[in-house]
């Protein structure tokens, strides 16, 4: 069923009795071209651009919990493709610009909302990072804009300026940048996935990798065993555990992040802004409610919740930024699992067995990456190829000594 | 008129008039009032507008479970929105606002938005407005917005103060309801340091709301017996006003204390609310149970309510919520209200009992409809009339008020904030607390235990038990005897067939029993699944009353338990917090420490603009008469120095004292030079990688001693250096003899440079300092003419000949002031960091705006520093991987202006001329860049690929961000006195 | 363990005094181990959702750096030993 106003009306006229479920709940069949285990975003999104772009439609998608119970419905939201280095530029962007015609393409509205990305500098030396930066962005042809202090006070008036710690002085912005509706990105390509024949199987946990004459030959699930030609690993914060089934040793920590959302308030903040003097980033979403978060709590973590030590840093940084946030309440945190890879940077690529494939490392900027890691890695599964934006994301970057290190914070993944 | 104030009762205090105003208009209330109940004795039904539909909305609660009435509470900087009424206690001069309605309450345009509910459904958003492309952001989105949110938050800076404390305890008690106080009476009774948090201003909870009698009181007053006889212990600390918000790791929980919310004119003597950290041994659950609203046709109008909060409106705050009222129950307790209500002299329409048989009885005269079901209600903006529904046949009955009851459900949430799920009990119809071991369990009614008797009991027996486990001994009191005890029993009731209107689940965010059936036909009933497409439990009051209601209506429409549908996840917090209460006393310009230099008073003397630098703040530039721009003071101290001699403040750089027999060889290990044969009385430059082989930081190492060696990091590094070293000794070589520790705020040091630089210090320090006598990268402890000890290092940041003297702190400044003496004849000068910054660029010296965390030491220029013929240092054995050393790296260079009078700015990157802008073609970036006085142009240091080959050639210097590009010349990135002449002067 | 840790020098402190380094379990290489030795060392974690060994520094404390055994998954803490200590019993 196509999406519209007017299936929206037709439907409202018999009572809204017959829509149809937005993605099938098939059982397993006993062998795919490919599986991809996480029904998480990127995932779903490699799923839907597999059959939609590459021709493969014999796709199975395995989630062991329900469809986008990972990070994908647990983060802040934030779409944008400010990145330094020339091995993350082009990828971010390849990202923003499939964003901008995702609803069309998968008639589904993930609403997204350009509404400017701000990054706040507070002293001379990060004005130059922020200035170094943005010039990588106009190199790759995407617009940046340096906000001068006076400019910024007429642009976002209740930011702290007059009793900062640290003093705000500009900020770099990106006009193109801004929030989506996380959830519906996951059902989005979920939707657009099934559409195209993908199964998608929830509550299907893997629990083992067969593997025969070195290549893998399908998975042992908590559905009975399912054969594959080529097996695809999106487990984000559980990569680690995932590969461990096929003996891979992965470059990552799981770490906590938490994230937080406010009670709902007529609107106020208009655009993300992220705080220079610490980590914190704040925007408002549709509903009203002000979405917020800062820094992992720094210890390695399966539970998917954090401690309160960091929460109340998080809101220091966040009522020093802006003053007036002290009286808005906060109505609920909660923790995502964060794969942290060694250099702060993401993989795509082929592993030490032949018909797996590797996608993790997303450390805490997994969201903004879903329709370019999908797509990247469904070239390189169809092709065997790495797509040429993804060319600098590879897995044996660290051995060759090509980390992408964004923070330049070196091999501690905490520190990224 | 429907609410009213009995003409007596309640435990307001009626001597006590409180005036307030709701919308501008002037009302009374009493003092022991809330805001909810002050408002209903004013007849004041209609509070808010939801979120959705803008449906008219009034008390559903009397706590802090409320999803309707939300006001804004004070105005400018002290406005509070979504604040709940039925937990804000009413304090004389309380202006409160309803929300999310214009032009106004009564009449609200937004309400055509229920006309269109239809079209309006469930994740009705996700499949339109896409049309055309442009127009949701422009069009959809910015109207969605505005009709969304609910309170209007002003953002202005909030004048009130926070703070945040600890407390240790052996027993936490949540909750001061019955089984909350005799476990504290208990468990302070046998000695054990005891903590109760309660949310409410009054401690009692539901004693202060029945009319059932304890020991031959009424209820409340062995409440305040028990409260006062706590209060009287001196190892037992009641903290009313505080809602226990977290449970997290370690038994460690959250709670807040509203210390002044309740203040018309709060002291600025006492912060506005506090936050505390409890570490307790034990802690007790005792946050009771929540009733459930049904869910029938029109159950959202305003008159409506949970039974019973109309039996606390009615025995607390003595107030009616209605003339005529029905009663709409499933269970014993909507008998209760009706009891409660008609003992007060409210009449009372009747009672619709779902159950076809129950022993409950209703009080003598007042009709009771058994089978019966509500299926609409009547009225506009406050309750009219009920539509009952009994065996196919309709009666309408007039009324102004409706309780309703649908059974109970414990307040598990703190049990289950940190991983565990809430159990499904069959018997019970609810979902209890999980087992999470003894660090906290569940008592009373938070524990499915219902009866008033039955919740003090279990309040005695779980404190008896912590005590004993605890090491002490718990005598057994009498336990209180219970008269007039009410019946508990319900049966579960999800939803009412029938609706003619409306069913609400939700009611904040206007989620409704179809909506789900709506989720459902989509594909989303998975319970986290229905939570996210329709919103349900997810609004201001995180679904305290709906979620069980979803719950058993996804599990009836699939036809399972709800066992097997679950509920969502409970998370921190239990009920908002403020951003303020969380951040504490940590905002502004306490957001951080900051950290001043022993020469911080001598800059100032000498008329310092500072600038922050980390925790620092630095001497940045000595503006004097007539220069108008930092630039004038900064080029001035730049050529003072290069001509005759200045002052830098260098104490912010890190300072370690490295000792013992393997000093040397700790060291060794950690630069990536050698540092194994350092002389005594020498100093070397020293360079630390991290594992990776990556510059970690630079800074110099002297000797003063065979096993005394002081290193110096940069200032932003000292705190990572100093972690490093530690980590290196503790855990890679714990065997090392070595022992160091940070001197930094030790010593006062100051950089004197300049060609005079000798002349001047000459006059101060003891002993002879000429080249022959003290050459360059000499190290030695000195004396002073004026007696003081010092150090006195003969290395140079600038190019210039230069010292570096460092005195122990408390002298700084005095050795400052005398050595600024000393050199007036010579033309010394203060210089801040910024000429520093340029003498160092004229000078090709570098900072970590060069060494950015990808920088090798080749990369810098510096690759002949690393010692590969040592055995091992810290990054020796991957700083040869290819891509470390491979020749297309971007190299260190020098770049000038082909015109001279073109600026260039740090942050720009290089293309190759005649080449477009893209990544491909970006050939490096500029690290660090200004105007040099001694060469009166911008001069720049720049990482350009294979830049070291590349000298001569012009580069486009691409600065697009300011819209500037200039040519520039690639050259060597020392620009003055390469040949170190003046250095070693 | 995410509120609270028991320093074996300093008793309980609450979690913001330390600063969290990161995996305990691995010993750095001799310098002739072979690179992938090497890179396994500085690169790879095994990352276990369960009992690990963690290096945490008590930097608002007594400067040591402590050994954790913790669970990833529950947060419960089993050990808290000094790190140099740590190292020499490896070492033997």
């Amino acid at each position: 069923m196509r999406y519209s106003a007017f299936s929206i009306v037709r439907n409202a006229l018999s009572g809204n009795l017959n829509w149809k479920p937005q993605w099938r709940q098939p059982q397993p069949k006993s062998h795919y071209d490919v599986i991809i285990i996480g029904g998480g975003g990127h995932g779903l999104a490699t799923a839907y651009y597999l059959a939609k772009e590459f021709g493969v439609k014999n796709v199975a998608v395995l989630e062991k919990g329900y469809l986008g119970s990972g990070n994908v419905g647990r983060n802040t939201t934030i779409v944008r493709s400010n990145y330094m280095l020339p091995g993350n530029e082009p990828f971010y962007e390849f990202s923003m610009k499939l964003w901008e015609g995702l609803e069309q393409d998968l008639n589904y509205n993930v609403m997204l909302s350009q509404r400017g990305v701000i990054m706040l500098y507070h002293s001379d030396a990060q004005r130059d990072a922020y200035v170094r930066r943005g010039n990588a962005m106009w190199m790759e042809g995407v617009a940046a804009e340096l906000i001068e202090r006076e400019q910024l006070k007429k642009m976002i008036p209740f930011l702290n300026y007059d009793h900062a710690r640290y003093p705000i002085l500009g900020g770099l912005l990106q006009r193109r940048a801004g929030t989506a509706r996380h959830d519906a990105v996951a059902w989005g390509y979920a939707r657009g996935a099934d559409r195209h024949g993908v199964d998608i199987i929830e509550h299907c946990e893997v629990t083992g990798i067969r593997r025969e004459n070195g290549i893998v030959t399908g998975v042992e699930t908590t559905k009975g065993f399912i054969g594959c030609g080529k097996l695809a690993l999106a487990a984000a914060g559980n990569s680690s555990r995932v590969g461990e089934m096929a003996d891979l040793k992965l470059p990552l920590e799981s770490h906590v992040l938490q994230a937080f959302v406010t009670e709902g308030l007529k609107p106020c903040i208009d655009h993300v802004i992220v705080y220079g003097g610490g980590h914190f980033y704040i925007s408002q979403s549709d509903k009203g409610g002000l979405v917020f978060g800062a820094e992992i709590d720094g210890y390695s973590s399966y539970a998917q919740r954090g401690n309160l030590a960091t929460a109340e840093h998080v809101m220091e940084e966040g009522v020093t930024m802006i003053p007036g946030l002290a009286r808005v309440r906060v109505l609920r945190a909660w923790g995502g699992v964060m794969d942290m890879s060694m250099d702060g940077s993401p993989i795509i690529d082929r592993t030490s067995i032949d018909n797996l494939y590797l996608n993790c490392g997303w450390c805490y900027g997994g969201f903004k990456a879903t329709p370019a890691s999908g797509y990247c890695f469904a070239h390189l599964i169809a092709r065997n190829d790495t797509h040429p934006v993804a060319r600098a994301l590879r897995l044996d970057r660290f051995a060759r000594g090509y980390a992408v290190d964004e923070a330049g914070a070196g091999p501690q993944p905490n520190l990224h | 008129m429907t609410g009213y104030r009995l003409s007596s009762g309640g435990l307001v205090d009626r001597s006590k008039t409180l005036s307030f105003t709701f919308d501008g208009r002037p009302l009374r209330g009493f003092a022991g009032d809330t805001l909810a109940s002050a408002l209903l004795a004013n007849d004041q039904l209609l509070i808010g507008r939801s979120f959705k539909y803008h449906r008219p909305r009034g008390i559903v609660s009397a706590g802090p479970s409320e999803p309707n009435a939300l006001v804004t509470i004070g105005s400018d900087a002290r406005t509070d929105p979504n604040t709940k009424a039925t937990v804000t206690e009413l304090y004389g001069g309380l202006t409160a606002k309803s929300q999310n309605r214009w032009p106004s309450l009564g009449f609200d345009v937004g309400a055509v938005n229920g006309m269109l509910s239809p079209f309006l459904g469930a994740g009705f958003y996700y499949k339109t407005f896409m049309w055309p492309k442009q127009f949701w952001e422009r069009v959809y989105e910015p109207f969605i917005r505005r009709a969304a949110g609910l309170g209007r938050a002003v953002l202005e800076r909030d004048p009130e103060t926070y703070e945040k404390s600890w407390a240790f305890c052996d027993l936490l008690v949540v909750g001061a309801g019955p089984a909350g106080l005799m476990a504290a009476l208990t468990a302070g009774r046998a000695g054990l340091r005891v903590i109760v948090a309660d949310e409410d201003f009054r401690l009692g909870g539901s004693l202060l709301a029945t009319g059932e009698t304890v020991d031959g009181a009424p209820a409340s007053v062995f409440a305040d017996r028990t409260v006062a006889e706590l209060q009287a212990l001196p190892n037992v600390t009641l903290l009313s006003r505080t809602t226990v918000f977290g449970w997290y790791d370690d038994n460690v929980f959250g709670a807040v204390e509203r210390v002044q919310k309740h203040i018309a004119e709060p002291s600025s003597k006492l912060v506005s609310e506090r936050v505390w950290r409890i570490v307790a041994k034990r802690a007790l659950m005792a946050t009771g149970a929540e009733e459930r609203p049904l869910v029938f046709g029109g159950n959202d109008r305003p008159g409506v309510m949970m039974a019973g909060a109309m039996t606390t409106y009615a025995e607390r705050y003595g107030v009616a919520a209605g003339k005529q009222i029905t009663i709409f129950t499933s269970g014993s307790a909507g008998y209760r209200t009706a009891r409660a209500l008609a003992s007060k002299g409210v009449a009372i329409a009747a009672i619709v009992d779902a159950r076809a048989e129950s022993a409950d009885q209703a009080p003598d005269g007042i009709r009771v409809i058994r089978s019966a079901s509500v299926v609409d209600t009547k009225g506009r903006q406050r309750l009219k009339g009920i539509v009952v529904e009994r065996s196919g046949f309709e009666e309408l009955i007039v009324c102004d008020a409706l309780g309703m009851s649908g059974g109970f459900s414990p307040v598990v949430h703190l049990a289950c904030q940190r991983g565990a799920r809430p159990v499904w009990s069959e018997e019970l119809k609810a979902f209890v607390a999980p087992d999470v071991g003894g660090g906290l369990r569940a008592v009373g009614a938070a524990n499915g235990v219902y009866t008033l008797s039955s919740c003090l009991s279990d309040g005695a027996e779980k404190a008896a038990a912590i005590a004993a486990d605890l090491g002490f001994r718990a005598s057994s009191a009498a336990a209180p005897v219970v008269d007039g005890e009410e019946a508990t029993s319900f049966s579960a009731l999800w939803y009412v067939p029938g609706a003619k209107s409306k069913a609400f689940v939700d009611f904040q965010n206007d989620v409704h029993a179809k909506d789900l059936g709506l989720a459902l036909r989509e594909g989303f009933g998975h319970v986290e699944h229905a939570k996210r497409y329709t919103t349900s439990g997810m609004a201001t009051d995180q679904g305290k009353l709906s979620n069980i209601n979803a719950v058993g209506i996804l599990a009836g429409m699939r036809g399972v338990s709800p066992a097997d549908v679950g509920t969502t996840t409970f998370r921190p917090f239990y009920t908002p917090v403020s951003f303020g209460a969380l951040a504490g006393a940590a905002r502004d310009e306490h957001a951080a420490p900051a950290r001043k230099s022993p020469l911080h008073g001598w800059a100032m003397k000498n008329g310092a603009t500072f600038i922050e630098a980390g925790l620092w703040h630095r001497s940045a530039w000595f503006p004097r008469a007539g220069e108008k721009t930092w630039r004038d003071s900064v080029d001035r101290e730049v050529l003072n120095v290069r001509a005759n001699v200045g002052l830098c403040d260098v104490s912010t750089l890190g300072k370690i004292e490295v000792f013992g027999p393997d000093a040397a060889e700790f060291l060794n290990r950690l630069y990536c030079n050698p540092v194994l044969k350092l002389p005594v009385g020498k100093a070397r430059y020293g360079l630390m990688l991290r594992e990776d082989g990556v510059v970690f930081d630079d800074g110099t190492v002297s000797r003063f001693d065979e096993e005394h060696f002081f290193v110096t990091t940069t200032t932003a590094m000292a705190g990572p250096v100093m972690a490093h070293m530690e980590y290196c000794a503790q855990t890679l070589w714990p065997d090392l003899e070595v022992r160091f520790t940070s001197s930094t705020d030790q010593w006062a040091q100051m950089a004197i440079a300049g060609p005079k630089a000798r002349a001047v210090l000459q006059q101060i320090v003891d002993g002879d300092i000429s080249d022959d006598a003290f050459p360059f990268l000499s190290v030695r402890k000195i004396a002073l003419k004026s007696g003081v000890s010092a150090r006195l290092f003969r290395i140079s940041f600038s190019g210039e000949l230069a010292f570096e003297l460092a005195v122990p702190a408390g002298y700084g400044e005095a050795v400052a002031d005398q050595i600024m003496e000393a050199g007036r004849p010579h033309d010394i000068c203060a210089y801040g960091v910024e000429a520093l910054n340029v003498l160092r660029l004229e000078k090709g010296l570098l900072t970590h705006a060069e060494f950015d965390g990808r920088v090798t030491p080749d990369d810098a220029g510096l690759g002949r520093m690393l010692s590969m013929q040592k055995t091992d240092f810290i990054g020796k054995r991957l700083s040869t991987r290819y891509g470390l050393t491979a020749a297309d790296r971007m190299q260190l260079v020098g770049l000038k202006p082909v015109d001279a009078d073109k600026d260039m700015r740090a942050g720009a990157h290089l293309l190759k001329e005649g080449t477009k802008p893209s990544t491909l073609n970006d050939q490096g970036w500029v690290s660090s860049a200004g105007f040099s006085p001694v060469l009166g142009h911008a001069i720049a240091l720049a990482f350009l690929r294979s830049g070291r080959e590349r000298y001569g050639e012009k580069v486009i210097v691409f600065d697009k961000l300011r819209d500037q590009e200039i040519v520039a010349e690639v050259c060597d990135p020392v620009f003055v006195d390469p040949q170190n002449a003046k250095l070693k002067a | 363990m995410a509120s609270l840790i028991t320093c074996p020098h300093c008793g309980l402190r609450p979690k913001e005094e330390f600063a969290i380094r990161g995996d305990a379990s691995r010993g750095r290489p001799e310098p002739m181990d072979s690179d992938e030795a090497w890179h396994d060392y500085v690169y790879v974690r095994a990352n276990p959702r369960g009992r690990t060994l963690e290096h945490w520094h008590h930097v608002a404390g007594c400067r040591r750096f402590l050994v954790v055994e913790r669970d990833t998954a529950t947060h419960e803490v089993y050990s808290v030993v000094d790190a140099a200590e740590f190292a020499r019993r490896a070492a033997q």
